[in-house]
């Protein structure tokens, strides 16, 4: 069907080609985008940033209603002046300070190891000659794949036997490393840091965490800050394993919401979208200040080397 | 040159000989270069391990150990904190007679496919768009991840709201458009749509971003050849971008297909009170939640464990089934 255009050999010097239409900016990062958006694009871009931020927009006009208005219709679609009660409710309903301390303490130490052992694991893959290294690094790309559905049972009953239940330890040590982040360090670390440095260290008789300490960290220091936010984000959003290993009395944000949602009281469906708001809050916030390197991490691990 | 002597060769600092010799073996004619260089060669050889250790480790006891005693669980009798009993495959049978269990893998398939399919070409779409020259594009950027943000429970529980039959966004629109009634609850196919739309909201933006990025990879001159070859610009995203963005396309489609695999929390907080059985006629509880229902609902650990490997199965079944096609793909274009 669609054939491929081969791209044409370039050898030698070019002919002078006949002028292109366009002319192209040349941009370092840019090789499609050479072309200026017309209106259409602009259009559907627009539309497609309306369609992705207006729910976040709405959340906060609901989270300031009253549940009445919120039922009857037409839909508010301005914030009200409710936000103060409805956060007092959230916070009635559900041990939402708790929840926070957790999820903060979870997302933050699943984010320190991750990042720590992933740098460790991907320089290794990137700069070092090791026997078997290929194939544990195809393992570790497999182990991706892997849904949580498949450990959650025997950890179920781990915890349970150790009486870890409603403890957030429970929910930390299963995550302690991501394979994911072990494939985002190798690809940067590959790029980033000449195989020179490592052996000229080695040269100078630095042994190995010597090495790590003052020639691979400075380096993968941009990489590990990206990584540490993404891990971050995936873990203060996890549902489906903190929703087994913890309870109402000990929730993470999302497992709290889960309460808040289910109907254990009487639903204000006013309350509800607040407490969705309290628990998306933090993240968009982080989104706002940085949301450029977490575009660019997110664009950095895809690229296949 | 190639005659210095050996301690040297492995880059080590000529140690003085003068150190106790209680590191070396008496007597055993150890390499030259003293105990400080075979620690030293001993670092560079096993430092690889020491690093890759901890996550293989953790993997081992978090992921494997458990993934292998699920199987072995499946085979088996058991509730939580009793001893287990061998039953052979009765879990499996039990579940190829249950039609519950169809029902779920029914739904798992067709909620796959609606929150996967549009999902994937809106985000090259998108992708493409973005890769115009346009003013913002930073902006635009960061705004289309903003949903990715936003959690499975936070997402939901909004959109629960906008999707409300009663007094919803949504069907006020609809009633608006001349559009009849939308039960989003109570009928199968718009309460899988709300379901994926939920799934399509959080996640076409960030796979749009990975998109984006392989095109920016794209060598221009592909696309000044094509131009020079009357290639209009449509023609160009089909036969330079789409092929040459090709193994990403794969990455995403693999990574959405275990995504939607497992998909629990949207429809089991969708359902509110009726979320683990997926609605009042499960008719949209999926594999997952299938799952949870009999391991933390009914306390049936061993067929819970069975459904979990009847997934595994599936996923391997579609890695298959992707491998095979790709490997066709290739071979039709000859690269």
């Amino acid at each position: 069907m669609a054939q491929l255009t081969q791209p044409i050999p370039s050898t030698g010097p070019r002919h002078s080609s006949p002028e292109p239409r366009r002319r192209r900016r040349v941009r370092a990062h840019s090789a499609g985008g050479q072309q200026k958006a017309g209106p259409i694009a602009y259009a559907l871009v627009i539309l497609a940033t309306v369609l992705s931020l207006f729910p976040l927009y709405w959340t906060v006009v609901a989270a300031s209603r009253t549940d009445t208005e919120l039922v009857t219709p037409p839909t508010p679609l301005l914030p009200g002046s409710h936000l103060i009660d409805n956060l007092k409710i959230v916070w009635d309903q559900v041990d939402m300070t708790t929840a926070l301390i957790n999820s903060t303490i979870v997302a933050g130490c699943v984010a320190l190891s991750t990042v720590l052992f992933a740098t460790l694991a991907g320089f290794a893959f990137a700069k070092l000659e090791f026997r078997g290294r290929n194939a544990l690094l195809t393992v570790v790309v497999a182990t991706m794949t892997i849904p949580p559905q498949l450990t959650v049972i025997p950890l179920y009953q781990i915890i349970t036997n150790v009486g870890w239940v409603g403890h957030i330890q429970s929910v930390i040590l299963p995550s302690l490393v991501a394979a994911f982040g072990v494939f985002f360090m190798r690809q940067f670390l590959s790029e980033a840091l000449p195989v020179e440095l490592v052996e000229a260290a080695r040269v100078d008789g630095a042994h190995s965490l010597r090495i790590i300490w003052h020639v691979v960290f400075p380096i993968a220091r941009p990489a590990m800050a990206v990584l540490g936010m993404l891990v971050f984000v995936q873990s203060w959003n996890d549902f489906f394993w903190p929703f087994i290993a913890l309870n109402q009395q000990n929730p993470t944000v999302q497992v709290a919401l889960q309460g808040l949602g289910s109907g254990d009281h009487t639903i204000n469906h006013a309350v509800v979208v607040c407490g969705a708001l309290v628990a998306t809050l933090p993240l968009l916030l982080v989104f706002a200040v940085l949301g450029r390197q977490i575009v660019g991490g997110i664009t950095a691990g895809a690229v296949k080397s | 040159m190639a005659t210095s002597v050996r301690a040297t060769s492995d880059g080590s600092p000529r140690s003085s000989r003068t150190d106790p010799s209680k590191s070396r073996k008496s007597g055993a004619p150890g390499p030259p270069g003293g105990w400080r260089a075979k620690a030293f060669r001993l670092d560079t050889k096993a430092s690889p391990y020491a690093y890759i250790a901890p996550f293989f480790l953790c993997f081992a006891a978090f992921g494997l150990f458990p993934l292998i005693y699920t199987g072995w669980l499946s085979f088996h009798e058991v509730q939580l904190g009793t001893h287990a009993t061998w039953v052979g495959f009765d879990n499996y049978t039990a579940l190829w007679d249950n039609s519950f269990f169809w029902t779920a893998l029914r739904n798992t398939f067709t909620l796959g496919v609606i929150s996967t399919v549009p999902q994937l070409m809106m985000a090259l779409g998108l992708a493409h768009l973005l890769n115009y020259q346009l003013r913002a594009r930073g902006f635009f950027r960061v705004a289309i991840l903003a949903p990715y943000a936003t959690s499975i429970a936070a997402a939901t529980l909004v959109f629960i709201q906008l999707f409300n039959p009663d007094y919803g966004m949504i069907n006020q629109f609809l009633g608006h458009v001349g559009a009849g009634h939308v039960q989003w609850n109570s009928s199968k196919w718009p309460a899988q749509i709300a379901i994926s739309a939920i799934v399509t909201w959080r996640w076409t933006g960030y796979n749009a971003l990975i998109y984006l990025a392989a095109m920016q990879a794209v060598p221009a001159d592909l696309y000044e050849a094509a131009a020079l070859d009357g290639a209009s610009r449509w023609r160009q995203f089909v036969s330079v971008t789409i092929p040459s963005i090709r193994p990403t396309i794969f990455f995403t489609i693999i990574v959405s297909t275990i995504g939607a695999t497992q998909l629990f929390g949207e429809p089991l907080m969708f359902g509110g009170s009726v979320g683990v059985s997926g609605g009042t006629d499960h008719q949209y509880q999926t594999l997952s939640l299938y799952m949870y229902d009999k391991g933390w609902q009914i306390g049936e650990l061993g067929q819970a464990s069975a459904v979990a490997w009847v997934m595994l199965l599936i996923l391997l079944l579609i890695g298959a089934v992707q491998l095979l096609v790709l490997r066709n793909n290739r071979r039709k274009l000859g690269s």
